[in-house]
């Protein structure tokens, strides 16, 4: 069988849960299944080596892994990680790392999977209008879109090797810049609820903050929000031109539901629209739709929301 | 104070007092510009492939923050702007309306065949150093495949630095950067040779003006034959997604009471 290498996807410098996601994807792929944990630490590798149906931990050890370098980071990954069909997060920045490795083992990358049967993988194209099946032959980088993929369970030990990886870095990082607000980002939440242009007022966002401080969720916004007002960042926007998401739940309030929008979050597992205009397009991709003003639905939401979650 | 006058057709290296050549740090700036299908067209699927023939063709949305991004470069530092694209004639389209907003040379490499990324960016990195370029451009990911492994795997290819999802730039010696990550943002300096991957930021895409337009149609293609290697990734067949099951609607604002408790007890994820 073919051996899989699984690159830990890491979260605040510990491996994330999707990690479990990947190790899904990596047994439908193969077996012997190596996972490399890059980090500063090698302890946090530790917690990964009760994943069941991972063979082989590898603490994959350096300071350069502090900030991202992409050159670096794929030249220490690839110099501890033996040969085989690698797997990734298709997040962003796991997209780009794969992309790196794969050129660098003279392999192609295959982006974004969502499903797998046998050598077959299928990915989104056109923004999900359209999914394509691609076969492989022999060995090839597969990044994983998260929240697809049955996660692996955390009944099962193996050995934890730890080594030292190096590379040369070829970026330096500058100044971070955090952002304002602790609430997570939309490429990071499990939950978004988003605004679009009928919130009327940047000011009306308040009203889903709060939603999101209940749910542990982000707030996210639709191009015209962004475009219109100014205190709407670009890093809120979800779609065709801003970010591509898939939480187990997205919200969406005052967004008509433009084909762009649809593109990046079409994917989520469930939508809630909220909208007065019951022929809005996005109703036709809302598992539970409410057609009503946000004025009226929100108060009832949050109410609703906090009684059950208190 | 006087001004002194180049002409505009001229490219010749003046030599000052102390030999070196004025000029020497002209940027030779390559941009990577892609067609797809406008992002407001429908797909359709016949057979087995997805249908085109009645699409929109456009540039690719992140290609033009790219395009923009190379221009403003050229005009911090000094150099030249080179818009390179992959395809057949058809793919022409994409290089002029690149040429019309103030692209220097636009390049074509002939190819319609399908490429694995492998395959890909072997073609690509190649004409990259061949024709000595120090800087390229990018989009992101394109509207098409929505991959985002072009930058990165050519900067690979090359031994370069690569820095993606790029909000915002400053061309400074070599570049500082804007970029996500993790609870913010980075900005990160970053010397030449390297792929910038750009993502929207705050900059505005400049629009072509009459003569601009006028040049571009008059402007030359320069068209490379390229030999690709063969992919280990071929396409089996591309489908429509799964149709997802109709929803269920409620009326009035109460209803979001009854949402809830279905989120909680249907769908099972709060
Ligand atoms: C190349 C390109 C890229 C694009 N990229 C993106 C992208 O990344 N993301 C994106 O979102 N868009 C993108 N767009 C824009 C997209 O086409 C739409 O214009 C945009 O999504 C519309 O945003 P909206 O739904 O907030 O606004 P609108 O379409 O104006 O919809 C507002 C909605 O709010 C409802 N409403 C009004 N008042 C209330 C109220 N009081 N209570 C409840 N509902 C109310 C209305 O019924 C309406 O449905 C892109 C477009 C292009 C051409």
């Amino acid at each position: 069988m073919t051996e899989t290498v699984i690159i830990a996807e890491m979260h605040k410098g510990k491996v994330s849960p999707t990690t479990n996601e990947l190790v899904g994807a990596a047994n439908l792929l193969g077996s012997n299944c190596t996972l490399i944990v890059p980090c500063t630490d090698s302890s946090v590798a530790d917690e990964a080596s009760n994943i069941s149906g991972v063979t082989k931990v590898i603490a994959a050890k350096s300071s350069l892994f502090t900030n991202y370098d992409a050159a670096a980071w794929a030249q220490a990954l690839d110099s501890v990680a033996p040969q085989g069909i690698v797997v990734t997060s298709a997040s962003a920045q796991s997209k780009d790392l794969a992309a790196r490795i794969a050129a660098r083992r003279d392999i192609s990358v295959v982006q974004d999977v969502i499903s797998i049967d046998g050598n077959t993988l299928s990915t989104p194209i056109y923004s999900g209008k359209a999914i394509e099946n691609v076969s492989i032959n022999g060995d090839v980088v597969v990044s994983i879109r998260p929240n697809v993929f049955a996660g692996a369970d955390n009944d099962g030990s193996c050995e934890v090797q730890v080594i030292d990886a190096s590379g040369d870095l070829s970026t330096a990082v500058k100044e971070l810049v955090e952002r304002a607000s602790t609430r997570l980002d939309v490429s990071e939440a499990n939950i978004i609820i988003s605004g679009g242009r009928g919130m009327g007022s940047p000011d009306n966002f308040s009203h889903l903050e709060v939603i999101a401080d209940t749910l542990g969720a982000a707030v996210g916004a639709s191009r015209a929000a962004v475009d219109t007002w100014a205190e709407i960042p670009h890093s809120m926007q979800v779609g065709q031109t801003g970010k591509t998401v898939n939480p187990n739940l997205y919200i969406a309030v005052g967004i008509s539901g433009a084909i762009q929008h649809l593109a990046g979050m079409r994917s989520s597992k469930y939508i809630v629209a909220i909208n007065k205009d019951a022929d809005a397009p996005i109703f036709q991709y809302a598992d539970y739709g409410i057609v009503s003003t946000w004025e009226e639905a929100l108060p009832v939401l949050g109410n609703a929301l906090s009684n059950m979650l208190s | 104070m006087a001004q002194i006058k180049k002409s505009a057709d001229t490219n010749v290296h003046q030599l000052n007092p102390t030999g070196s050549a004025i000029g020497d740090t002209m940027v030779k700036i390559a941009v990577l510009v892609k067609q797809v299908p406008d992002t407001n067209s429908k797909i359709q699927i016949s057979g087995d492939r997805v249908d085109l023939s009645s699409v929109k063709m456009v540039m690719s949305p992140f290609d033009e923050f790219a395009v923009e991004n190379a221009l403003l470069h050229k005009e911090a530092a000094g150099g030249t702007v080179t818009a390179i694209t992959v395809g057949g004639n058809s793919a022409d389209k994409v290089l002029k309306d690149a040429k019309a907003i103030g692209v220097d040379e636009i390049v074509r490499l002939d190819c319609t065949e399908y490429m694995d990324s492998n395959a890909f960016q072997k073609v690509i990195s190649e004409v990259i150093s061949q024709d000595g370029y120090e800087v390229v451009y990018c989009g992101k990911s394109s509207a098409d495949t929505g991959s985002g492994s072009t930058g990165p795997g050519v900067a690979e290819k090359l031994g370069w630095a690569s820095v993606s999802n790029v909000t915002d730039i400053e061309f400074t010696d070599g570049l500082t950067v804007t970029a996500p990550v993790e609870g913010g943002d980075a900005i990160i300096n970053v010397s030449t040779p390297v792929v910038v991957s750009c993502d929207k930021g705050s900059i505005k895409v400049r629009k072509p003006n009459v003569k601009g337009i006028m040049m571009a149609k008059r402007a030359q293609v320069e068209v490379k034959s390229v030999s690709p290697n063969t992919s280990s990734v071929t396409i089996v067949s591309q489908s429509m997604p799964a149709e997802k099951p109709a929803g269920k609607k409620f009326e009035g604002g109460q209803s979001a009471e009854t949402v809830v408790q279905l989120l909680r007890n249907e769908a099972n994820i709060i």
